[in-house]
């Protein structure tokens, strides 16, 4: 028998914590949730590896969406903000060389997508997509402009908080995720169907964006903070050891 | 009291939205800022193994396709090495990524991954597993990424011995992860979110 070396397979998502896949006041869940109970097993090379991103795949403009799409010398229309934190893991250990992709609606709440009819209109300088990596300490930031609420067709009025979507490679496939950040003190965040697919209102806290003014720059952008916890990885020895011991 | 475990909690998900193509295919919605789609090309030069296309449509409930999914697949190479920081038994193949995105077709929303059949990959406890694709899927109306794999139905002798495959305790429902292969080289993978036939999910 083969005995692999093993970093340790990663810790159990809390699905409690975590929203459920069937929230009905959020109408697409209804018929887009599984019924039957996932199948729950450890995680094996498959799950605890990941692809690797290298900073020079970036180019010079990926963090800064308030240029990456405008023309020369323009730049897209809205509040300037910068957008940093850290990515860690449930151990609190920074999680380097992590691929961050971020997108966003522009300042009146308008997506750059063909299948998108808001009636406010397209920034023509503002394409609503970055991405970056993390440093050796986990940390990233970008530069955009405060997205706006938009309405959406689910109740007959409701309305997205202000929010940037998030997808994150972390340092195994069990990590992988998507989520998105709303910024403080937004009213819509308490109304919104999306954001109540959460229970815990401390998980709900964990999404929200303070406003730092240590990091906002003096007649240029202010700045919010949001960390990103990822799944942690045991370090343990024990599902290694040879048989007999 | 006792001590406090100060573990932090892992960041919540929350649903791609409709819009996910913007941030993570955004060549295919028509914003020009990157090169290329990352995951588009999995193959970056002549590759080891067999050379495969995976082809397959995600439904949901009432058996609609989903044409707003973003499919990924992560995978090993045809000698079963990821192509990974964490690969810790050898050189993958450096012409291969193992990992693929697809937006899925505007129109139909089937999605296509032009790959290579994984070799087998060992298990922790050192038993073999039978080569398998490891999905994810997210769309509006997903509140949290789907896992699942995608197992060859040609590969009978390993499949029935795979220490996933035979976990399962309804038997039944094994074949919701197994791809056929069409005459053409293609293997057909159709996820049904809900209902009669539903895909097996992972928690992992």
């Amino acid at each position: 028998m083969t005995i692999i070396k093993n970093t340790g397979g990663f810790v159990p998502r809390d699905r409690s914590w975590q929203p459920a896949a069937l929230t009905p006041q959020y109408k697409t869940s209804v018929k887009r949730s599984p019924q039957a109970a996932l199948l729950s097993f450890p995680t094996t090379l498959s799950e605890e590896t990941n692809p690797v991103f290298g900073h020079n795949m970036l180019g010079e403009l990926d963090n800064n969406l308030i240029h990456n799409y405008a023309a020369a010398g323009e730049s897209a229309i809205g509040p300037r903000i910068i957008v940093h934190g850290r990515v860690l893991d449930e151990m609190g250990r920074p999680v380097p060389g992590a691929l961050l992709e971020f997108w966003q609606a522009n300042a009146g709440g308008r997506y750059r997508h063909k299948k998108e009819s808001y009636l406010a209109p397209l920034d023509p300088n503002f394409g609503g997509c970055g991405r970056t990596i993390t440093g050796e300490d986990g940390s990233y930031e970008f530069r955009t402009i405060q997205p706006g609420p938009y309405p959406w067709p689910n109740g007959m009025n409701d309305w997205r908080p202000a929010h940037i979507h998030f997808s994150v490679f972390g340092h195994g496939f069990a990590q992988r995720l998507i989520t998105q950040m709303y910024f403080e003190g937004d009213p819509h965040i308490w109304l919104c169907p999306i954001v109540g697919t959460i229970d815990d209102k401390t998980a709900v806290e964990s999404l929200i964006a303070p406003l730092d003014m240590h990091r906002t720059v003096p007649m240029d952008s202010r700045a919010y903070k949001f960390d990103i916890v990822l799944r942690g990885r045991r370090q343990t020895f024990f599902e290694n050891r040879v048989e007999g011991m | 009291m006792v001590q406090k475990l100060e573990y932090l909690k892992e960041s919540p998900s929350q649903t791609a939205g409709p819009y996910v193509h913007i941030g993570c295919t955004p060549n295919f919605t028509g914003i020009e800022i990157y090169g290329e789609d990352l995951g588009a090309k999995m193959k970056t030069g002549p590759v080891k193994g067999e050379e495969i296309t995976i082809k397959g449509t995600v439904f949901d409930g009432t058996g609609t396709p989903l044409r707003d999914a973003l499919v990924e697949i992560w995978q090993a190479d045809a000698a079963g090495l990821f192509n990974s920081a964490n690969e810790t038994r050898g050189q993958a193949d450096p012409n291969f990524t193992g990992w693929g995105r697809s937006p899925g077709d505007m129109d139909t929303g089937e999605f296509t991954f032009d790959t290579v059949k994984p070799g087998a990959v060992p298990f922790p406890d050192g038993r073999m597993q039978a080569p398998h694709v490891t999905f994810w899927v997210v769309a509006r109306g997903i509140n949290i990424g789907l896992h699942t794999r995608m197992y060859f139905a040609d590969e009978a002798e390993a499949n029935a011995v795979d220490p996933i495959l035979t976990r399962i305790e309804h038997q039944n429902r094994v074949p919701t992860l197994l791809a056929k292969k069409d005459a053409d080289g293609v293997y057909r993978f159709d996820i049904r979110l809900q209902g009669e036939g539903e895909t097996i999910f992972f928690d992992i």
